[in-house]
């Protein structure tokens, strides 16, 4: 364990930020929460266009059933995640806090498609080529578990002109609180490195490296005995420093490369998976298991029973609430993701989507937002921007309105890590703005 | 003292060559700038509110003289009076228009829309509106964190403190379309003041379901159509469960206003007793038409040979 402490480990150059870890679930296993009575599941749970709709009102479903179907390339399959009849479609409220259609099922025991192999032996021996993996991924609706939800198999098409020579995975898990990859990585290693080996033939590639914040050294110690016998994959540590989970601070912290501006990994030759989603395409493609379920952690400090939970999608927030043990007095805000980056949800009925990764509890005392001064120019936003961006100035441009000059700034670089307002010494809310800044110049594109 | 002598005597002769370089150089180098660019800019406001789709008042001003003609430009502060003015400037006839006015379409008060969770970031509702659908049910309704109070130049708005909604005085309102273009949930319109001052407008921009938008808030707009059916104008139009009554074509019968199943459209600046007249109207018809019902069953079961049984 303390073979990783004798050198200087690997990190991003530029900025970044220190909060306290609050690993409080980094030893609590994954436990299966009880089945929900009934699930509502958005028909957008991705980045892309929202997936058809094929079922109606009236008709029974099977767990790993296609109820909505991806539209477009940019999109996902949706599965039914328990079997039952399905009650209704309509807009409900979803984790980002606004109206999306969704589809109600009403839970009747717990009927699997005959397709679906629900065994645990581990099938290491990879049967399909490169194209049908990509199919089958598509096919079973995985997409990025990481939080953005970009569908997989999206990044494993790489356009053609462009040479990916490595495959990252991503078990840096550096939002504070949340233990969701790090217990897969400790529960599931032999299924994740079955799924490297399945991502490494879908691109071609030889090379591919774990890499993984040093807070969590039984994982790296375990996953290193592993890739021993695994030639191409190998284990970093990484420095414990936020956002080091960041794809694009990842890639810099472990192979020294800089994705360009407005451009993506593979424009460096990587490609970047998450360590939940590497499990997910483990199980799609050797079980034909689509994504129906996921790890997701209940954390806080005055939660009673901080748990990781393999939920089903569709299951509503309140029911992992229960489970952990109800929700603490004075609780203050409910928040869907890690403390950093994550968003307070409105409505205690959202469901649980495929980039959910934690549900925190935050007390009523830290929840509240400080009151706001002025800038004092202090300049620690610009220190702290792990894309060497000045946040205080995007704040000014997007609250002037003045989208051509925020444009120039690069204001879509940014990657909404927050380091910024977590440093403000006036507690500005720059990141809010910055969000507004960005949708802003998004539809400038449009338009 | 000699040195005092010398300086005045050098820096006076400097300063005369210097005026008359200057008062050449002023001829020679001479901006022709149209003199009416100055008489028309001096009669306008001087707000640079951009109310007029122009960057301020001087460019106003310019895009009147070269355009030459006034059909598509018009200063909405003020109003056709100074519009008057300029055409006689510009020595051509003047375009009337139609005052504009505007209007808040959400009645979505503290007291008919409950709120359902607390939001506690920045008070302004472009941020708000950024992040989620509303710290209510209802997910187009006001925010009421004020960004058109804010915005207005000319003080004609202020947030209601007790419904939460803000209010624009009418008289102070120069229909600049600023607060418009700042309400990020689209819900202030301009509209135009109508005769004798009155409007007639639904205060409701939520398309939901019926029975989705009326669980958030008991004034929404279920789009049950009354008004609709009942126009003979055919000025409302149903849209996504919404009714929305187009100025132009309506004549303000006030019959929709009486018809409205959630009492949401609003009849600015008409007298109650008015409204209170054509709900009489109707009263008296219904019950004129059920007396009809009334006779001709009792007709019909004379006729019929069966004895006469009082309706229940």
């Amino acid at each position: 364990m303390a073979a990783r402490l004798h050198h200087k480990l690997k990190s991003f150059r530029l900025g970044g930020v220190h909060p306290n870890d609050m690993k409080l679930t980094a030893h609590v296993s994954i436990e299966p929460l009880p089945l929900p009575a009934f699930v509502t599941i958005p028909v957008i749970q991705h980045i892309g266009a929202p997936a058809k709709i094929n079922v109606q009102v009236g008709d029974t479903v099977k767990v790993g059933q296609i109820i909505a179907a991806h539209e477009g390339f940019v999109s996902s399959n949706i599965h039914a995640s328990v079997s039952g009849t399905v009650t209704g479609i309509h807009n409900a409220m979803d984790s980002s806090g606004f109206k999306h259609t969704a589809i109600d099922i009403q839970r009747d025991g717990d009927l699997w498609d005959e397709s679906i192999d629900r065994s645990d032996t581990l099938i290491t021996d990879i049967r399909l080529n490169q194209k049908e993996i990509v199919s089958r991924i598509m096919e079973m609706g995985v997409v990025g578990m990481g939080g953005a939800a970009f569908p997989s198999h999206v990044k494993l098409s790489v356009p053609e002109g462009k040479h990916v020579d490595h495959l990252i995975i991503n078990g840096v898990e550096c939002e504070p609180y949340l233990t969701a990859d790090h217990r897969l990585m400790l529960e599931k290693p032999k299924e994740l490195i079955v799924g490297i080996r399945i991502l490494m033939k879908a691109l071609g590639v030889d090379k591919a490296i774990i890499g993984i914040e040093n807070n969590k050294a039984d994982a790296i110690e375990l996953l290193d005995k592993l890739v021993q016998h695994e030639p191409g994959i190998t284990v970093e540590a990484l420095e414990v420093q936020y956002p080091q989970g960041s794809e694009k601070q990842l890639i810099q912290a472990l192979l020294d490369r800089e994705v360009p501006s407005g451009g993506l990994p593979s424009d460096v030759g990587v490609i970047v998976h998450n360590v939940g989603t590497t499990v997910a395409i483990y199980e799609a493609v050797q079980k034909n298991k689509p994504l129906i379920e996921r790890v997701v952690t209940v954390s806080g400090k005055e939660v009673r029973r901080p748990s990781n939970f393999m939920v089903r999608l569709g299951t509503p927030v309140i029911d992992l609430l229960v489970a952990a043990g109800g929700i603490p007095d004075h609780t203050g805000k409910i928040v869907s993701g890690g403390p950093m980056m994550g968003k307070a949800i409105a409505d205690l009925n959202v469901p649980v989507a495929k980039g959910m990764s934690g549900i925190l509890l935050i007390p009523e005392d830290e929840s509240k937002r400080a009151e706001s001064y002025n800038c004092v120019h202090c300049g620690k936003c610009i220190e702290v921007c792990p894309m060497g961006l000045e946040p205080y100035q995007l704040l000014l441009l997007s609250k002037k309105g003045n989208k051509e000059r925020a444009k120039e700034e690069h204001i879509l670089d940014c990657i909404e890590c927050g380091s910024c307002a977590f440093v403000c010494p006036s507690n500005r809310p720059i990141l809010d703005y910055i969000r507004l800044g960005k949708t802003q110049v998004r539809k400038l594109k449009k338009a | 003292m000699s040195v005092l002598v010398y300086t005045i005597i050098t820096l006076t002769a400097l300063g005369l060559l210097a005026a008359v370089v200057i008062y050449f150089v002023s001829k020679k180098f001479a901006v022709q700038e149209d003199p009416r660019i100055e008489k028309v800019e001096a009669v306008l406001p001087a707000t640079n509110c951009g109310g007029c789709g122009q960057p301020g008042c001087h460019a106003f001003a310019l895009a009147v003289i070269q355009a030459g003609e006034l059909s598509t430009l018009h200063c909405p502060v003020g109003g056709n009076a100074v519009m008057k003015q300029v055409a006689e400037i510009l020595g051509i006839e003047a375009v009337e228009k139609d005052p504009y006015v505007a209007v808040v379409r959400c009645s979505g008060s503290f007291e008919q829309r409950k709120k359902t969770n607390v939001y506690d970031g920045e008070s302004s509702c472009k941020l708000a509106a950024n992040l989620y659908s509303g710290d209510t049910g209802c997910a187009y309704g006001c925010l009421g964190l004020g960004d058109c109070v804010q915005v207005c130049d000319f003080e004609a708005m202020y947030m209601d403190e007790r419904t939460g909604l803000p209010v624009v005085i009418e008289d102070k309102c120069t229909a600049c379309n600023a607060c418009v273009k700042e309400c990020p949930k689209n819900i202030l319109e301009l509209w135009p003041k109508g005769k004798k001052n009155q409007r007639i407008y639904v205060a409701c921009v939520n398309e939901d379901e019926g029975s989705e938008a009326r669980k958030a808030c008991a004034v929404a707009c279920d789009g049950c159509s009354s008004c609709f059916d009942i126009c003979k104008f055919d000025a409302i139009e149903m849209k996504n469960d919404l009714a929305y009554i187009d100025p132009e074509k309506c004549k303000q019968c006030l019959q929709c206003i009486d018809v409205c199943s959630v009492h949401n459209i609003i009849a600015a600046n008409v007298p109650p007793d008015k409204i209170a007249a054509v709900t009489q109207a109707r009263l008296k018809r219904e019950e004129k038409e059920r007396q009809k019902k009334e006779e001709e069953r009792l007709k019909a079961q004379q006729n019929n040979g069966s004895p006469i049984t009082p309706q229940a």
